[in-house]
């Protein structure tokens, strides 16, 4: 049996600054990472950061993750354990995680989960064919191991993801043909968007994929016109000819591992599906137990760091052993998250956090 | 149609500009249409002519008078929505943000483009910048005819067509 006084599972945004906080108010903490790498979605993403300076605003993503590396270096209290799997976690805070093939138990007297979230996929015809993927796994072939698996692109989903990952596609050298959405608003920000139509893509609202063409892998996809009740609208099918399909719809929490220790979860679809139910001090239904980042709620990675920070720093207080500037630290990083959301694009994350807090009260 | 498209009215773009007396010298012009949670054009700016107030969502605005054309904001906006422009006689010159893999030669000939990605007319590349702190952002500055003046935002290579 390992012993820790915080275990942190995932090495994301949350989870690195998390662990900052735990780091220097002393107490030991492991950080289990399923990747190679430290830093999460961060290791893949090459555009450069909105927020602001404590967001790490203007510096590119991949930056970000080496900069929040950086901050833990100097700490020998910290255990990174990369390539390790947790299997199995339970209410008494013993953990079992698999590494290299090999099972092993950690016994922390805090958890702290920051697992981030997984892709939505859409249903249908044919969406099996190789050639057709996830933004998160274009990303990853293309950014992070400099593989092009395709000469041109079609991207389903014209929210921040689907129209910076265009974007990185762009400068990789692969033809973007189109970005459909279907409702009649692009979906992520303008500047976004025109950074694309200006370099030629076009970007079509109102429409919807209805079948991937193609015998042993993709080579076209039928596109048609939906309605505002996205019916589709008979006659408005046009076959797009391309080898590489990417579907942006969204992203959903990973909550199980909330769910395998009993912290009580619900659907918010503002968050995006399952979450855990955490209280102001993202501490879970479980005493001991805190999530933190897109595992809570979908945001971006800027409110991720800011929830890692403040989740760390409640993890302290719960241990009785406070972080030295608790409280001003506490309500800077608040100020913060609460400057990121209080605009437009943050109402909806408002509201889907109102949710999480009546039902907690519910529950 | 910003919403739809992602192509600023030409009102808008009209709206983010100065009148020709003020782009007698570079200015920034930010195409920024939208209350996102953002800053770095203003905290970057040496000289503090560039304000967001009352909070991080609103957008930035530019004092003419304060602007010195330096470029800083042009490779510190991570929308790239800033460049700079000014006009002398016939001709309008820009200072604008470009992270393509394309290089460009300086006193090259290239296709101006605008805002839906078209070609409006021929951009003479005057120079390219690639210092450090633009974070890899070049900053490419090219002349076109002013009459581009509010449709101008872009380059590409002659060889793309």
């Amino acid at each position: 049996m390992i012993y820790a006084d915080v275990l942190i599972v995932g090495g994301g945004p949350s989870g690195l600054t998390a662990a900052k906080m735990c780091c220097e108010a002393g107490l030991s903490t492991i950080i289990v990472e399923r990747s190679h790498i430290l830093g999460g979605q961060l290791t893949k993403q090459t555009h450069k950061f909105f927020g602001s300076k404590d967001q790490y605003a203007k510096m590119r993503g991949i930056d970000i993750a080496v900069k929040l590396q950086e901050d833990l270096a100097s700490f020998n209290t910290l255990t990174m354990m990369l390539e390790t799997t947790v299997v199995g976690l339970y209410e008494d805070k013993v953990v079992t995680i698999l590494q290299h093939n090999e099972y092993k138990k950690i016994k922390a007297k805090a958890i702290i989960l920051a697992t981030g979230a997984s892709e939505k996929f859409l249903a249908f015809e044919n969406n099996d064919l190789p050639q057709i993927v996830g933004a998160g796994a274009l990303q990853t072939l293309v950014n992070l191991y400099q593989v092009i698996p395709g000469k041109s692109m079609v991207m389903i989903g014209s929210g921040n993801i689907g129209l910076i990952v265009s974007y990185q596609m762009l400068q990789a050298g692969i033809e973007v043909k189109k970005v459909i959405e279907a409702t009649d608003r692009i979906g992520g920000y303008k500047v976004h968007a025109s950074k694309l139509k200006r370099l030629g893509v076009d970007i079509q609202t109102r429409k919807t994929i209805k079948r991937a063409i193609g015998k042993d892998q993709l080579e076209a996809v039928e596109i048609v016109r939906i309605d505002e009740n996205f019916q589709e609208i008979e006659g408005t099918s046009e076959i797009i000819e391309t080898d590489l399909l990417c579907v942006s719809v969204g992203l959903s929490p990973l909550h199980q591992l909330a769910s395998m220790m009993n912290c009580k979860t619900t659907y918010i679809s503002e968050l995006g599906g399952y979450v855990p139910l955490i209280d102001d001090h993202f501490q879970c239904s479980v005493p001991g137990v805190f999530a933190c980042g897109d595992m809570v709620g979908i945001e971006e990675a800027s409110s991720a760091m800011m929830e890692g920070y403040l989740a760390g720093l409640y993890t302290c207080n719960y241990l009785n052993q406070p972080h030295l500037e608790a409280e001003s630290l506490i309500s800077h990083y608040e100020n913060q998250l609460y400057e990121l959301r209080n605009g437009l694009f943050g109402r909806k994350t408002l509201r889907g956090i109102e949710k999480r807090k009546e039902n907690l009260i519910h529950a | 149609m910003l919403n739809s498209t992602g192509v600023p009215d030409k009102d808008q773009v009209v709206s983010r500009f100065f009148d020709e007396k003020i782009l007698s010298s570079y200015k920034a012009i930010i195409e920024c249409y939208e209350d996102i949670p953002c800053n770095p054009c203003a905290t970057s700016c040496p000289v503090s002519a560039i304000t967001i107030a009352p909070d991080i969502h609103a957008q930035p605005v530019v004092d003419p008078s304060v602007c010195t054309g330096c470029s800083i904001c042009v490779t510190s906006c991570p929308g790239l929505a800033i460049m700079l422009a000014t006009v002398k006689k016939d001709k309008a010159r820009f200072k604008i943000p470009y992270e393509m893999n394309e290089s460009f030669e300086k006193g090259t000939e290239v296709h101006a483009i605008n805002r839906s990605g078209e070609i409006i007319g021929v951009a003479k590349v005057l120079n390219v910048s690639n210092y450090p702190h633009q974070l890899k952002t070049r900053l490419i500055t090219v002349e076109v005819d002013a009459s581009l003046l509010h449709d101008f935002i872009t380059i590409r290579g002659i060889q793309h067509g």
